[in-house]
């Protein structure tokens, strides 16, 4: 179950370039990643050969182009295990979905007295829109605390997690961490309170087999871009009874059934929650980008990155004045690799990597209250994905040194 | 560009042994200013004495570029009158966007830091303790103004 790493670098036309002279080595895959031939193609095929707006035109090419639309909306149903197509919705990303639940469902069913549980390693992508949520309605916001070990403190679960939950909020790998928590068990926990549980898989669709309806959430969200696919398109997937009863989110063409300038009714799900003319372009290589995962497989990808990881830990370990966060296992993590080097400051770190054609990110990650709690500013970021190698991270690992040399000890 | 151009010798020194790190318990400007992009942070002290800048200090946590930019900044404000520290920082305001006023060489050492502009994202790091004077001796004009 091992994957050719050589041969997939060559679908991947960006891996060739270089970067202030140096070959690219491109370890930011947590952000965004980079995108196959394959998807690109698929791209411009679309608007070179298929381009006509959806769900409207009676004409052969609007039907091909709601056929395209459509067939991709199955692939990625049936890629997270969703029993439908009509349980997943179009977005613009992970942080869209997770707002159209908060609109949606939670303007509907929070009210004061009730309370939202999230954690402390979520992305504010997963703790504003509620944060908002709980302004409106005077609803609580309240938080999962994380170990040191970069675990939620699964102790604290039953103090926080009770009969005034409405919503439990987790991600399923945290993007600082890497931490891989056990949604299954937290989304039977919230159940057993009578809360509903959304799963942020931003992070998680990209690297590991999922399957939603075993894991039993209500709501589930990520992210094309993450997953080799476009930029502009995202899933939220929700069981289907959740999707008829909740409210529309936005509001326009495409989501209607009947329009009076009185009232209104609305499609059926899930083109309920796509008002305006969709993405269809990108949700079509979108399509593309996930035949070419299964191709590969999630459990091989799984594992390439599982080594990759294990790999990191061990020689970032052996870098003078270097701390890496989160579980020291790679069976716990995805492979992102956070660490704090003494003396340097991560930007300084990313600009040293930089002039090496080293990218890695630096600075809060979209997770202030995780920083917090890791009683840091900032912290430096490598993120791994299918296409990257040991090599790499030893040449991550000569930048650190060099970031060293340059900066020196600064004591405190 | 090379590092060696962003990372001159005389910021990197400054960023280790950084000059007038500290702070002043009755000082008339005091203020902390963060960048919550990057978790870059200084506090400013400044002691006002006649209309002189009579100390300045300050505690922070950043990059090194955003820290050396603020010892360097306290080391040449000391002895200034304030309108001379405020054209010192419109001066540096300047050079980071790239509009050098012509008396530049009041500048200093603080040329170094120009290589910062080649940059962009870096340039909030290093304006970061420049915006905080200023801001510091806005508050301190507009309270003495006020007789307070």
């Amino acid at each position: 179950m091992s994957i050719d790493v050589a041969a997939i670098r060559k679908d991947f036309p960006l891996l060739a370039r270089t970067v202030n002279g140096k070959p690219i080595v491109y370890l930011d895959n947590a952000a965004t990643s980079q995108k196959p031939q394959c998807v690109i193609d698929a791209l411009c095929q679309f608007y070179q050969a298929s381009n006509a707006n959806v769900h409207r035109g009676i004409y052969a090419l609007s039907e091909e182009a709601t056929l395209l639309y459509e067939t991709s909306r199955e692939k990625v149903a049936r890629f997270i295990g969703a029993p439908s197509p009509r349980s997943t919705v179009y977005t613009r990303n992970t942080t869209e979905a997770i707002n159209l639940v908060s609109h949606a469902w939670g303007r509907l069913n929070l009210k004061a007295g009730d309370e939202v549980l999230i954690t402390e390693m979520e992305h504010h992508s997963n703790i504003v829109p509620w944060l908002l949520l709980c302004q409106e309605t005077g609803a609580t916001l309240r938080s999962l605390p994380v170990t040191e070990d970069g675990l939620l403190d699964l102790s604290e679960l039953d103090s926080l997690l009770t009969e005034r939950t409405r919503l439990f909020a987790v991600t399923q790998m945290s993007n600082v961490l890497g931490t891989i928590n056990p949604v299954r068990e937290l989304v039977a926990k919230a159940h057993a309170v009578g809360a509903l549980a959304l799963v942020d898989g931003a992070q998680s669709v990209p690297h590991l087999e999922v399957d939603v309806k075993e894991m039993g959430c209500d709501f589930f969200a990520f992210s094309a871009h993450k997953m080799l696919g476009p930029t502009g398109i995202g899933v939220l997937y929700a069981r289907e009874e959740l999707l008829e009863k909740m409210g529309p989110f936005l509001g326009g063409g495409e989501m209607i059934s009947e329009v009076y300038l009185d009232h209104a009714t609305w499609k059926d799900i899930p083109w309920k929650y796509e008002a305006g003319t969709p993405n269809f372009a990108d949700a079509v290589a979108f399509g593309v980008a996930i035949d070419y995962l299964e191709k590969i497989g999630m459990k091989a990808v799984r594992q390439h990155e599982k080594e990759l990881t294990a790999y990191a830990l061990r020689v970032l370990e052996n870098v003078g004045g270097v701390k890496v966060f989160g579980p020291p296992d790679a069976v716990r993590r995805g492979g992102v690799v956070s660490f704090w080097m003494e003396g340097v400051h991560p930007h300084d770190l990313a600009q040293v990597l930089d002039t090496e054609g080293v990218c890695i990110r630096a600075g809060h990650h979209c997770a202030q209250p995780l920083m917090r709690r890791l009683r840091v500013p900032a912290t430096a970021r490598a993120s791994f994905y299918l296409y990257n190698t040991r090599d790499e991270i030893d040449v991550l690992v000569g930048g650190l040194k060099k970031a060293t040399e340059l900066f020196g000890h600064v004591p405190g | 560009m090379s590092l060696d151009d962003l990372y001159r010798e005389v910021i990197l020194e400054h960023y280790r042994h950084p000059r007038n790190k500290g702070e002043i318990a009755d000082a008339e400007i005091d203020l902390l200013q963060n960048n919550p992009l990057c978790g870059d942070e200084v506090h400013l002290f400044v002691k006002v004495m006649d209309g002189r800048i009579a100390d300045a200090e300050f505690l922070g946590q950043g990059c090194s570029i955003s820290q050396a930019s603020a010892s360097m900044m306290t080391e040449m404000l000391e002895g200034k009158s304030l309108e001379e520290a405020k054209a010192l920082a419109t001066a540096f305001g300047e050079m980071m966007q790239g509009t050098l006023s012509p008396d530049a060489s009041a500048l200093g050492e603080l040329l170094a830091l120009q290589g910062v502009r080649m940059y962009p994202v870096r340039i909030k790091c290093a304006v970061l303790a420049w915006e905080t004077l200023q801001k510091g001796l806005q508050n301190y004009q507009v309270k003495v103004s006020k007789g307070g």
